[in-house]
């Protein structure tokens, strides 16, 4: 597959009057990768969404999807489709009109539309349910029916904004894999919105993580989660350890450094802890310790010489998998 | 689905015709979209109708010259300081009496219609306050003042049912009683009471039952849950969360009551209230500089209970 | 709020008479349509005959006055249901400079008594040298009416989520296709509501006409006239029944069409 990219953005920012909703975002999302947009609310990854949908225009940058400028093209003059977070269905259309709305506004023929409306119900497995009133849905088929009204048009890109949101959790897991499998087949490139960490790491080629309009780091799931670029990233992320770089013994006191749980290991030539709090987990065992002010978790293979908590434990690290950062803009 | 997603463009042309070029123009400029949708709204309200209205203020600072009836277009206070003559303040007084009467009644009428519809009424019966309370707000103003003539006249129903229940000798009472009895309903203040009370307690009604239908029901139950008796939620739970509704409607009762020129004329005693002297003083007196002096009361008594209304947030139950 | 428990009998007793007493006065309406006295309000009537609808059926007065009123209710329906729904639209889905002027703006005709607005109307006829005609008339009513249509629809707009918009022109519907395919049949029971509650408010507005009509005469006004000084009770009688049966009509209507329509527009939000 050629490396073209699908959407780039290149210094765009987006501001309502003083907020800085995004604010010189540079990103380049390749053809045909799954890309998440990571971040809590307010980060920016919503706007950005609606920046390459066309909702929102840029207050300065340029954006070109496939190349093309995309500045002042309305959303509907964009071959990108989006599956909104409460999936936005027409209450006074029934789940085939739903999904043929895009087809019946491009002038595609009634017997067409139709054909292809139901085939993409059955592509996500809701044949048959054509001539139902969306409000007779539950969550999880209306989170269907709306990924179907996007696809029947072959967009170019797929965006998704919190599409698994409002879901409960098994069908969440459930959805996700779906998700994956579907764009692995249809090749089409997906951005996806997303204030879960699990979830944008465990679906996505790529992921950008949003903070204060920025973003702070692309890279892949691996990426992000063993050298987290700044001390965001590696706390928004989750289960590492931040600690100061030379408390962590691998780099100059004005920095932070992240050091995962799994690293820590007994020690008895190390530096004596006191458990906090103990969690046997099946195999593992998850601690909370004190040691010289600092608060960290461990993760332990389970064993039955693992101390109780007020009870002191000696341990360390190899320094070369403290992973130090950078400061944080 | 996918063999040809690569091939479509990435980016549509334009649609053709002048209309499509517009509209795309009009959304691509969000902010002409919205000032295009509130143009007509201003160059009418905003211009026609507060250009009258100021165009009215404007001439109650004119005065009429007595001799020969003109009005004469200059600066005076002349015109104002004449509604304090006591003829004048009589009527502002009555007026303003009035509908605080009428006000109150109305809360303390509509507050178990709202009540009931709100918290106990259900299906048919929820219909059934719905258009006991919509039919008289949406029937003819005219006709529910006719109503009422029907109803208050010496030889009409409400003397009948007094006849029959032998309690004739307590509407004599009622109207022996000074300044509001009278010769009959009809010609007394107490009529014009009673058919205020009538034509304006729907607009009292709904915003009361809407406050009271946002109350969340745990609400009530945590006050029980907290020990308060039936009567000590009511008080200061239910009571508080309906205020709002109750100074939505307030506003209209006052509002109607203070401007209305025909109901006093159909109903009551021959004397005037604002709306009348309004009416008068334009028409066959020609006298438009103290006709317009008069609605400047109603406007500063409006304009003070708004702003207090809005302090209070009553406009969230509108 | 709802609950299951029962309701006090006293707050029974006074919600029932409350609607009696909301109630009653329109019964009588119907009643003395037949009566048989003709010279005063006899309770009870005498005696009952249908003579007068005939009569009242071939007054032309009575129909010229009708006709000119549904003509001034339709022409400011109808401008009241473009102005409406556009200030709706504008203040539920944007946010703007004077958005908060604009809503009380819209309200100030009915905040304000009605004795004003008219008579404001009618001195600013009278400096501009405007002639009295249907058109006078309009001005006043279409004023009062745009509040009614907008608040019925800024209601709708608030309950119809602004992603429908959005997912509509995401699909590849232009402005046009939008308003015609998405908002209009979201917005088209809570515009057919409001549009009959105007015309209702209009056919039955008196005190603004009087400044605006001149010598024209609307229903309202014929009925004014024969309040003040009756000279044909039994005709009254059943024109002011006619009238009754005309609104309660629209507002049945009014009452099911917004019914459904929150069935529809509440179901996704």
């Amino acid at each position: 597959m050629t490396m073209t990219n699908a959407v780039t953005f290149r210094g765009v920012s987006r501001h309502f009057g003083p907020v800085r909703a995004v604010d010189a975002v540079d990103m380049e999302i390749r053809e045909g990768e799954f890309f998440a947009m990571l971040g809590p609310s307010g980060s920016g990854k919503t706007t950005s969404l609606r920046l390459i949908a066309g909702f929102e225009q840029p207050t300065a940058g340029h954006i070109e999807i496939f190349g093309e400028t995309a500045e002042g093209v309305p959303p509907y003059r964009r071959n990108v489709n989006t599956v909104f977070q409460n999936y936005a269905l027409f209450p006074h259309l029934n789940v085939r009109d739903n999904v043929a709305f895009g087809l019946r506004v491009k002038g595609v023929p009634k017997a067409e539309r139709m054909r292809a409306a139901d085939e993409a119900l059955a592509l996500v497995e809701l044949a048959g349910l054509g001539d139902r009133r969306a409000g007779m849905l539950s969550g999880g088929q209306r989170q269907r029916v709306a990924l179907a009204r996007a696809l029947v048009n072959k967009p170019r890109v797929l965006l998704l904004d919190e599409p698994l949101g409002a879901l409960d959790l098994k069908l969440r897991e459930q959805m996700q894999e779906e998700l994956r499998k579907l764009q692995r087949a249809l090749g089409i490139t997906f951005v996806f919105v997303t204030h879960d960490q699990d979830e944008a790491l465990s679906m996505s080629d790529r992921v950008a993580v949003f903070a204060e309009g920025r973003i702070r780091q692309i890279g892949t799931p691996e990426e992000i989660y063993r050298r987290p670029a700044t001390r965001f990233v590696a706390d928004f992320v989750g289960s590492s350890n931040v600690i100061p770089a030379d408390f962590a013994g691998a780099g100059p006191a004005d920095r932070w450094a992240s050091l995962r749980p799994e690293d820590i290991r007994p020690d008895p030539a190390g530096r004596n802890a006191t458990i906090t709090s103990r969690a046997f987990l099946g195999r593992v065992v998850r601690l909370g310790l004190h040691l010289e002010g600092q608060d960290l978790t461990a993760i332990l293979p389970a064993a039955d010489t693992i101390p109780m908590p007020g009870e002191s434990l000696s341990i360390g690290w190899d320094t070369a998998r403290v992973h130090v950062m950078e400061p944080d803009a | 689905m996918s063999a040809h997603a690569s091939t479509t463009p990435a980016i549509f042309a334009p649609r053709a015709g002048i209309l499509a070029r517009s509209v795309d123009w009009v959304i691509r400029h969000p902010r002409m979209f919205v000032f295009l949708m509130v143009l007509p709204i201003t160059l009418w309200l905003g211009i026609v109708y507060i250009g009258a209205l100021i165009a009215l203020l404007i001439q109650s600072f004119f005065s009429i010259d007595e001799f020969t009836g003109l009005v004469v277009r200059e600066f005076t206070l002349k015109t104002y300081a004449e509604l304090l003559r006591p003829v004048n303040l009589d009527i502002i007084v009555r007026t303003a009496t009035m509908a605080a009467v009428v006000t109150v009644a109305a809360a303390i009428v509509a507050f178990p219609i709202a009540y009931y519809a709100a918290r106990y009424a259900k299906g048919r019966w929820k219909a059934l306050f719905y258009i006991g309370v919509m039919l008289p707000l949406w029937s003819s103003y005219l006709v529910k003042v006719y109503a009422w003539k029907l109803v208050l006249a010496k030889e009409g129903i409400l003397t009948w049912v007094f006849a029959k229940l032998h309690l004739g000798w307590l509407l004599d009472a009622a109207l022996a009683l000074p300044v509001v009895g009278g010769n009959s309903l009809s010609v007394s203040y107490i009529g014009t009471f009673l058919v205020f009370l009538y034509v304006w307690l729907p607009f009292m009604v709904i915003p009361v039952q809407a406050s009271l239908e946002r109350v969340p029901g745990e609400l009530l139950e945590a006050a029980s849950d907290l020990g308060a008796t039936p009567r000590q939620s009511f008080w200061l739970v239910l009571l508080p969360l309906a205020m709002p509704g109750v100074v939505a409607g307030s506003i209209f009762t006052f509002s109607l009551t203070l401007g209305d020129y025909i109901i006093p004329q159909i109903i009551g005693s021959s004397r005037l209230f604002i709306g009348q002297a309004v009416y008068a003083h334009q028409g066959t007196a020609g006298n438009i500089p103290l006709a317009a002096a008069f609605t400047v009361v109603p406007i500063v008594i409006m304009g003070v209970y708004l702003w207090a209304a809005r302090k209070m947030g009553a406009f969230d139950a509108l | 709020m709802r609950s299951e428990t029962r309701a006090p009998m006293a707050l029974k007793l006074a919600a029932v008479g409350g609607l009696l007493f909301l109630l009653l006065p329109i019964a009588l309406i119907f009643l003395y349509a037949f009566t048989t006295e003709e010279k005063s309000y006899q309770f009870p009537p005498p005696g009952f005959t249908t003579k007068w609808l005939g009569v009242t059926l071939g007054r032309a007065d009575v129909w010229q006055a009708m006709g000119l009123s549904i003509k001034v209710a339709a022409i400011s329906t109808a401008l009241a249901l473009v102005m409406g729904t556009l200030t709706a639209a504008a203040v539920a889905r944007s946010r703007f400079f004077g958005r908060e002027a604009i809503s009380l703006l819209v309200i100030l005709p009915i905040a304000l008594p009605g004795i004003i607005t008219g008579i404001s109307l009618r001195s600013a006829f009278s400096l501009l040298d405007i002639p009295f005609s249907t058109w006078t008339i309009v001005l006043g009513h279409a004023t009062f009416c745009i509040v009614i249509v907008y608040n019925n629809a800024v209601a709708r707009f608030r309950r119809t989520s602004g992603a429908l918009i959005d997912a509509a022109m995401d699909l590849g519907a232009d402005g046009v296709q939008t308003f015609r395919l998405v908002i209009l049949p979201n917005i088209a029971t809570a515009l057919l509501a409001g549009g009959m509650l105007a015309f209702a408010l209009s056919f039955d507005e008196v005190i603004v006409t009087t400044f605006t009509a001149g010598q024209q005469t609307t229903l309202p006004i014929w009925m004014l006239e024969e309040l003040v000084r009756p000279r044909q009770r039994p005709v009254t009688n059943v024109v002011a029944m006619a009238v009754v049966l005309v609104t309660v009509l629209p507002i049945l209507a009014a009452y099911y069409l917004t019914r459904d329509g929150e069935h529809i527009a509440g179901q996704d939000k």
